[in-house]
Order: C-alpha cells, then structure tokens, then sequence
C-alpha cells in the first residue's frame, strides 16, 4: 500500500516536471536565439578624399543594416570625413557604391553620429564601453543590455595588429580585446559579431578572448584587400572589394530569411576578392549554422499573438488648465533695441569679479617675504607681531 | 437648452469640449530672381505657441512644436536661441541682402535667463544636446571659441533685462552641412516633409547649390498689440541660391521642378498659412511667370519697398486642373541694374611667411550722403596674438576713432580675443580696420589631423542701422509675411541688418609629424653604432684565438689523442 502511495507521489512528481520542461521549451524556443533588441556601431575611419571608398563601405552596411529594420537611434555612426558634401564630389548629397552612379548609398534620411573630428580612438573606445561624459546626448551612446546583439564594422587603413584612426592614431588589437572583455564584463552584449575591411584585417581578431564573439576580416595576416572599381566620372575608388560582394550578398536578404552565418563566411573567395577573406568562431557558443544573418543586421521582433482580453482604464478627462493670476497687472512687455547707439556709448565697464592672485603674484611675494626675513633676522618677527 | 444641461449633469464622464488650439503654423516660401540670373530661395517655417516653458508645471502635452525643442528650452532656461548651419558664403555685392544673414560654418547664439546660476555649465550641456538634435559637430564649443559679446547680440525677442552676462556666442567655422543636418531639422517640422513646402526640400539639389543654410530661431513674441502676453515663437528657415550655371544649365529660365525637383501638391493640413511670394519688383515687365496669380501684395523689406506675386496654397484652385503647381520665371532681358547694397565687408589677411599677419576688414558705405554707425565683432581664436597696439581705424586716409571700444585679451587655450567696436562709416566711403597678428606654436596634440589644411577664424560680424528709402513698418503685430517680420523695428527711418565677412584660413607653424619616427630611428642608429663600437673598445678584452685547424689536421689530432701524443 505504500509502496503505490510512493509509487503515485513519484510518477505525479515526474509528471510535473515532464510539463513544465515541455512548457520552458516552448517558451526556450520563443528566445533560443537570446537576444531581445539589436545594436549596430559602423565606422569608417579614414579622412581625406581618396578614401572616398572607405565611407561608401560603412554607408552601405548602413543602408543594408537599416532596410533590414535596425532604427537609426540603435545605430552609431561614425564617418571620420564627409565625402557626400566635399567640394570635390561632382555630385553632392550623393556617395556611390556601384560605377556609373548606379546606387546612391548615401539616401536622402541618413544620421551620422560622430563625424570629422570626433572620430578618435578615444571616441570610439567610449562609445563601446559606454564610458561617456554625462551631458553626452542618446545618440552618440551604446545602450545596450546584456540581451542586445551588437554588429561591430570597422574600415579604414590598417596593418598587421592595428588600425589607422585618421591618419594620426592607432588601435591596436589588444586595445580591442580588452575592450570587448570590458564589455562583457559590463555585460553590455549578448552576442557580438565584429566585420572588418582592411589590410591584414585578420590580424585584428587574434587577440579576443571574450565569449560570444564572432569576428570576420577580409584579408589574412600578411595580405592586402584591395579596392573594387573606380568611377571614372567621380575619379575615385568607390568601394573595397569585400564590402562591395558584402553588400551583393546583403541586398538578397530580406527580413524573414533565413540565411546563416555559413552563408557570410563564403561572400568573396579568394576568386572575387584577391584576398583571403578569414572568419574566428571559437569564441561563439552556438553553432554558426544556426546562427540567422537576421540576428545581427537586422532587428527581428518576436510577437505573440494572444486571445486574451483586457480592461483598459477609465478614459482620461482633460483637465482645464486654471486662468492665471493678476491677469490684470501685467505689464506691457516690447522689443529690445538692436543697436542703441548713446547706451553702447555711455555704458559702463563691468565688474569684474575678484579672483584670488595667481600663482606668479604668490610666488612673488613670496620671494620678497623671505628676502626680508633673511636680511633682518627671524627675531624680529617678535616685534612685529 | 435645459435638456442640455441636464444631460450633462448626468453624465459627468462626458468630455469638456476641446479648447481653442494655441499654436498655430505658418509656412512660406519667397523666390528671388536675382539680376546675375542666380535664383534665391528662402523657407520659412513658423510655429508660434503660446505656453510658458519658465512657470513650475511640466510642460507635456506637445501639438505643432517639436518636443525636443521644448525639453532643451525648459531644462536649460533658454529665453533665446538661435543656431545656423551655413554652406557657402553669402556675395552681397552680386545678391544684395539676404533676408536672414547666416555666417559659414555653424553659429549659435543663445541668451539665458535671469534664474540661470553657472551660465558656463549650461552653455556646455546645451551645446553637447544640440550636437545630438542635430547631427553636428557642436560639442567643439568650448570656451576657446564661446565669446560673450558686450553690445552686439542683442535679443530678438521681447524682454526688458538685456545683461550681458547671460548672452554667449560660438561660431564654428570648419562645421559641415550636410543632409544628415537636414534630416533632423526636417523631422522637427509638424508635417515632416511629406506634405506641404518641405516636399520640395531634397538634399541633392539643395546641396548642389552656391549658397545653403539653415537656421532655427526660437524666441518669446508677442501676442497682441497689447503684449501683455508672450508666446513662443519657432521660426525654422532654409536660404539657398541656386547658381545660373550649375543648376540652371545656362538657362534664364527657372521653375519649381528645376530647382527642387519636385513640385507642389498640397498646402501642410496643419498650417494655417501656406504661401509663396515671387519677388517681381525689379521691373515687371522683364520677365514672364505663370501660372499668372491675381494675387500681389507689398512689403516693407530690407529698407526697401518690394512687391510681390502671392500665390495661397491653402485655396484648391492655385493648383489648377492638373494638381500640381510649378511655377515658371522666365526673363524677357536682362537689361536693368539692381538696387545697390548700401553696407557690405571684406576680410582678409595680409602678410608673408608663418610668423606674423595682419588682418584687414574693410567696410563699405555706399549711401551718397548719410552716415550710419555699425557695430563690428570681431572674436579671433588665441593661437592668433593680436597686437591691439596696432589697431588701426581709417576712413577716407584719415583717423576715424571709435565712440566705443570693448576688448578682452586672450588666454593660452582658454578664451579668444574679443573685440567690439561702434564706428561710424561716413557717406560713401571705405572703412579700413587693420591689426597685427602673431601666429603661435601649438603643442603637439593640439594639431588636428590634418593640419596643413590651415585654421580657421570666425567671421566678423557687423550689426547696423542702415537708413532706409521708404518708411519702415513698425507695427509688429500686423499679419506681415514671415520675411518681413523677423527683425524688430522700431523707428521709421532705418531697418537693422547683419552683415558677415568672410572666414579666414591662416597657416600655423606646421612642426612634421613624422619627425618623432625618424628622430628615434636616427638617434638609436648613432647610439648603437657610435656608442656602442667605442664601448666595446674600451670594456672588452681581446683574445687571441687559433684558427681551426683543417679537416686532415682534425683527423689527425683525433688519431694522436688516441695515441695519447700532444696535438699539432
């Protein structure tokens, strides 16, 4: 008898669990892939104007990254020279990706985030550490969770274990490392997949050591990559090979497909691009074939569909705003005089706030004291006081 | 009338009727055909709202007036802004006067109010949010480009404190203009650019464009005649000079849809004004436009009465059977001169090599018999050491003394020159204003990446009463087309303009950037060669060592050892 008491308390225990793990599976399937929003930081880091192809590369990735869905207050962009409105662009407003003008990356609705200037390591090592001063406004900042998949893209000139910022400074690939393990340790990012187009740019993944981290380069240690094709119209090299079958390969994507990261790594054989285009997955926990390209340039939402019904609230009443007070008594208000000639003439010079004396004024008087007391002996500081 | 009333006793539920909307939107755009055959374009986007950003309550309920200009105004104790991306520079000797003048580059201009304790802290948060709003480069404002002018800038605005100290003042020169600077500024309109004039805003051919700028203007107005009270006023605005040449292939023919690329569809639903003027006053017969309007109206602008072809895009029929309108100018001749522009400036600089300069400003009165004062700014960066003892005003070959001179020195890497000075230009004459400049030696990380590009200096700016040939409007309060009303007037006799120079682009002393590498490649070969031979000499002692014997002597010594006989 209590051995079948023993025997229904246990199947009824199995039985509970068998729910609740069928129940946590659907509910593993609605987040198997982990993450909840999607961050995108595209940066080109050369200026000049012969680095026209530099800005076309991020610009397009920006353009695929944003027709997939990815809104531009989730995407940091950083263009360390403006070739859309240079005076040397025969056509302004406008960077091309295709020759002859074929497709205009640029667009009409683009939000560059950090441009000329700002570009600089510092900036960008900011950026992703989310190191910023606080008066920084929302979209120059990384916002991400620990739930956000974050697409890193980097272009510009680069060697074996560094990129060139702007022709003045340099990343390394530990700084970069470290980075990223900054970031995981901040738990800024759930997955991250890292793209760079740049010479060597293998070398710039060797040194991660953190989780989730997927990076792709276009060239190995020891090779260039090299550039695609130039506009004769615009006298210029309009994009760099990788990019450009990047950018081929990202406008068959479309939201709902289903292509995965093994599809990413054969974009531009040694065939296409010259170079040998390398990819680490290591450091990546899933299996790249299960991994939707949709994951990181795109921006997919889940939704449930749900039958429930829900009370909503009482509908709000407007309130009427209350009349001011002294209504009457106010005064009559008028413009000010531009340019009041006799005031300007007659006014007086403001006063300036006193400031304690500066150091040369202390340093000074200092020295007089000492010659003073040296020449008339420390006693007398008796008498004086 | 009972049964209403009872009816709405019973149901207490039932919602206030809603109340008369306070803000109300304009929106205008004024065409001049200019005589070189360029065409100028000007928008102007107006919304007026009558709130109080300033009182306790949080303002939250936003209509017509974007959301993020009411946080910045409210937050930062803003009771003025004015902010201006400008490509290209304005030619007023080829253009005349532009309806709302903007220096190249970016400028803002900002007046605090009264309650505002640490105005500089401020000045650098609001400067670091506009960067956001608006895609620039404007947390580069920082105290070595921030003047606070002691005369000039006074506010559009009403107000009766006009203090100084809550007045601050950047220009960046350098600062690009791009379409990521007019997507933001186009987002902030009610009706985005999907309806109305600002369908006609596309970037690549605006930016394809001699002259571009954009501005956004916000101050408190008056209401009424009575102005007792105030409400805000946003005035967004868009100059651009399209170039004979360049967009007009050549032509003297200009229409909507060779300007822009589009045409016109619809007025903004939200707006309650919705017009375009066509400037014909400079002989009407010159040249042809049509559709032909019925509608003309005249104003009072820039000291100088104009009249105007209205066309009123709220009424259905401005657009015809074929429901759009392109408007078509078309010169007949292009005999006729245009109305001289009485003030205009130059700058620039003067001198040889990289160690001194001088800077030149020249202003020129070209009214026959009147004189009139003005009002020069002049806000030099530090690395640039002006020699105040050197300044020099003269008109016509003589001394001309300023009634007003304001200057404050510059300190290394904190604050610029300023200097201020109220002359008065006499009649039909070249005022020249000089001072000698030392060029300073910039530390080396100070350098910008590209520093043999040369660095900028804002451009001056000179404010004036110019006198006028026709009387000036200066009832305020009178329904005025937008691009008349922007500047206040109070007296008859003049009208206030603001006249830009030119930036300047001086050369540092460059050091070469690549020197450090070669330093340190050279300096270690003469260590290493130099020192390191003369130390080996002196340290090591020598040896002298045997030759090894050859292959058979080897064998040899092996077999003699073995033998256990003493070697070769």
């Amino acid at each position: 008898f209590t051995l079948s008491i023993y025997l229904s308390i246990y199947l009824s225990i199995y039985l509970s669990i068998y729910l609740s793990v069928c129940l946590s599976d659907s509910a593993g399937q609605f987040f198997s892939s982990g993450h909840t929003n999607n961050w995108a930081v595209l940066v080109c880091t050369s200026r000049f104007w012969f680095n026209y192809r530099h800005v076309a590369n991020t610009l397009s990735v920006y353009r695929s990254v944003k027709r997939l869905g990815i809104p531009d207050s989730h995407i940091v962009l950083m263009l360390a020279d403006d070739m859309a409105c240079n005076h040397r662009n025969p056509k302004p407003a406008t960077v091309f990706s295709h020759k002859n003008m074929e497709l205009n990356v640029y667009g009409d609705d683009v939000e560059v985030d950090y441009r000329g200037y700002e570009v600089t390591v510092e900036n960008f090592l900011r950026v992703l550490t989310g190191r910023l001063p606080p008066s920084t406004p929302r979209s120059k900042r990384l916002l991400s969770d620990d739930r956000s998949n974050i697409l890193i893209y980097l272009t510009g000139h680069g060697g074996n274990g560094f990129l060139k910022f702007q022709d003045s400074e340099e990343i390394s690939n530990v700084e970069l490392a470290d980075a990223f393990e900054q970031m995981w340790q901040k738990r800024r990012y759930n997955e991250l997949l890292f793209i760079i187009d740049t010479c060597q740019g293998a070398s710039m993944y060797e040194r991660f050591y953190s989780p989730n981290l997927m990076a792709l380069a276009s060239s190995q240690v020891g090779e260039d990559s090299l550039s695609h094709q130039p506009d004769l119209a615009i006298g210029v090299h309009l994009m760099d090979r990788y990019t450009f079958y990047l950018l081929e390969f990202l406008e068959d994507i479309h939201p709902a497909s289903k292509a995965n990261m093994n599809d990413l790594f054969k974009v531009c054989p040694k065939s296409q691009c010259v170079s040998t285009p390398g990819h680490r997955t290591d450091l990546f926990l899933r299996d790249p074939g299960s991994v939707l390209i949709t994951d990181f340039f795109g921006s997919v939402r889940k939704v449930e569909i749900t039958t429930e019904a829900i009370d909503l609230t009482d509908p709000i009443k407007e309130v009427e705003e209350r009349p001011a007070n002294g209504d009457v008594h106010k005064e009559m208000h008028s413009y000010v005089d531009q340019l009041p000639v006799s005031e300007i003439i007659h006014q007086k010079p403001k006063q300036k706030d006193w400031h304690p004396p500066d150091g040369f004024i202390l340093g000074l008087w200092t020295l007089i004291l000492l010659v003073f007391f040296q020449t008339y002996g420390v006693k007398h500081l008796r008498h004086i006081f | 009338k009972q049964n209403a009333a009872a009816q709405k006793q019973a149901e207490p539920a039932v919602l206030q009727p809603t109340p008369q909307p306070k803000d109300d939107f304009q929106e205008e755009l004024v065409v001049r055909p200019l005589h070189s055959g360029d065409i100028y374009a000007s928008f102007q986007f107006r919304t007026l709202w009558e709130t109080d950003f300033m009182r306790g309550n949080k303002v939250s309920h936003y209509r017509l007036f974007p959301k993020s200009l009411g946080q910045v105004i409210s937050k930062f104790s803003v009771r003025e802004l004015h902010i201006s991306f400008t490509q290209g520079y304005w030619r007023t000797m080829q253009w005349g006067q532009p309806y709302l003048p903007s220096p190249p580059g970016a400028e803002l201009w900002v007046w605090f109010q009264d309650s505002v304790t640490d105005v500089d802290a401020t000045w650098k948060e609001l400067t670091n949010v506009l960067s956001g709003i608006f895609c620039a480069s404007l947390n580069f404002i920082d105290s070595t480009n921030t003047v606070q002018p002691s005369a000039s800038f006074k506010p559009l605005g009403i107000g009766n404190v006009t203090d100084h100290r809550f007045l601050r003042y950047a220009t960046l020169p350098r600062e690009i203009v791009c379409t990521e600077n007019l997507t933001p500024w186009k987002k902030l309109l009610p009706c985005g650019s999907k309806a109305g004039l600002a369908v006609l805003l596309k970037s690549e051919k605006l930016f394809h464009s001699s002259f571009h700028s954009q501005a956004v203007h916000i101050r408190p107005v008056c209401q009424d005649w009575q102005c007792k009270t105030t409400s805000w006023e946003l005035r967004q605005t868009l100059n651009v000079v399209f170039d004979l040449h360049n967009s007009g292939q050549g032509k003297r023919e200009w229409s909507l849809f060779k300007m822009f690329s589009r045409t016109l569809t619809e007025a903004c639903p939200l707006a309650s004004s919705s017009k375009i003027y066509i400037d014909i006053t400079d002989n009407p017969e010159q040249f042809e436009l049509s559709p032909a309007t019925s509608l003309l109206s005249q104003a009072m602008v820039l000291g100088d009465r104009r009249t105007f072809s209205v066309y009123d895009l709220t009424q259905q029929d401005t657009f015809g059977s074929v429901r759009s309108l392109n408007l078509l100018i078309r010169w007949k001749s292009t005999e006729g001169d245009m109305l001289r522009p009485l003030l205009h400036a130059e700058r620039y600089v003067a001198g040889y090599g990289l160690q001194t300069g001088e800077i030149h400003t020249l202003m020129y009165n070209h009214h026959p018999y009147r004189s009139f004062p003005v009002l020069l700014l002049d806000s030099v960066p530090w690395y640039l050491r002006l020699y105040i003892h050197t300044l020099t005003v003269t008109s016509k070959g003589k001394d001309n003394k300023p009634s007003y001179i304001h200057y404050q020195p510059s300190k290394d890497r904190v604050r610029p020159h300023l200097l201020e000075m109220l002359v008065q230009l006499p009649p039909n004459s070249v005022t020249e204003v000089t001072v000698q400049f030392e060029r300073a030696l910039l530390k080396w990380t100070e350098y910008t990446p590209d520093p043999n590009h040369g660095f900028y200096v804002g451009s001056s700016v000179i404010s004036s009463l110019v006198p006028s040939t026709v009387a000036m409007d200066t009832n305020s309060t009178r329904e005025r087309p937008l691009f008349s009303s922007f500047f206040p007037c109070k007296e008859e006799s003049s009208y206030f303009v603001r006249v830009y120079t030119e930036p300047l682009l001086v050369n540092l002393p460059t050091p070469d950037f690549s020197m450090p590498y070669n330093v340190i490649c050279l300096t270690c070969t003469v260590v290493a060669v130099g020192y390191g031979s003369l130390y080996n000499l002196l340290t090591r002692s020598f040896q002298i060592e045997e030759p090894s014997p050859g292959l058979a002597k080897r064998i040899a010594n092996v077999i003699r050892k073995m033998r256990g006989v003493p070697p070769l």
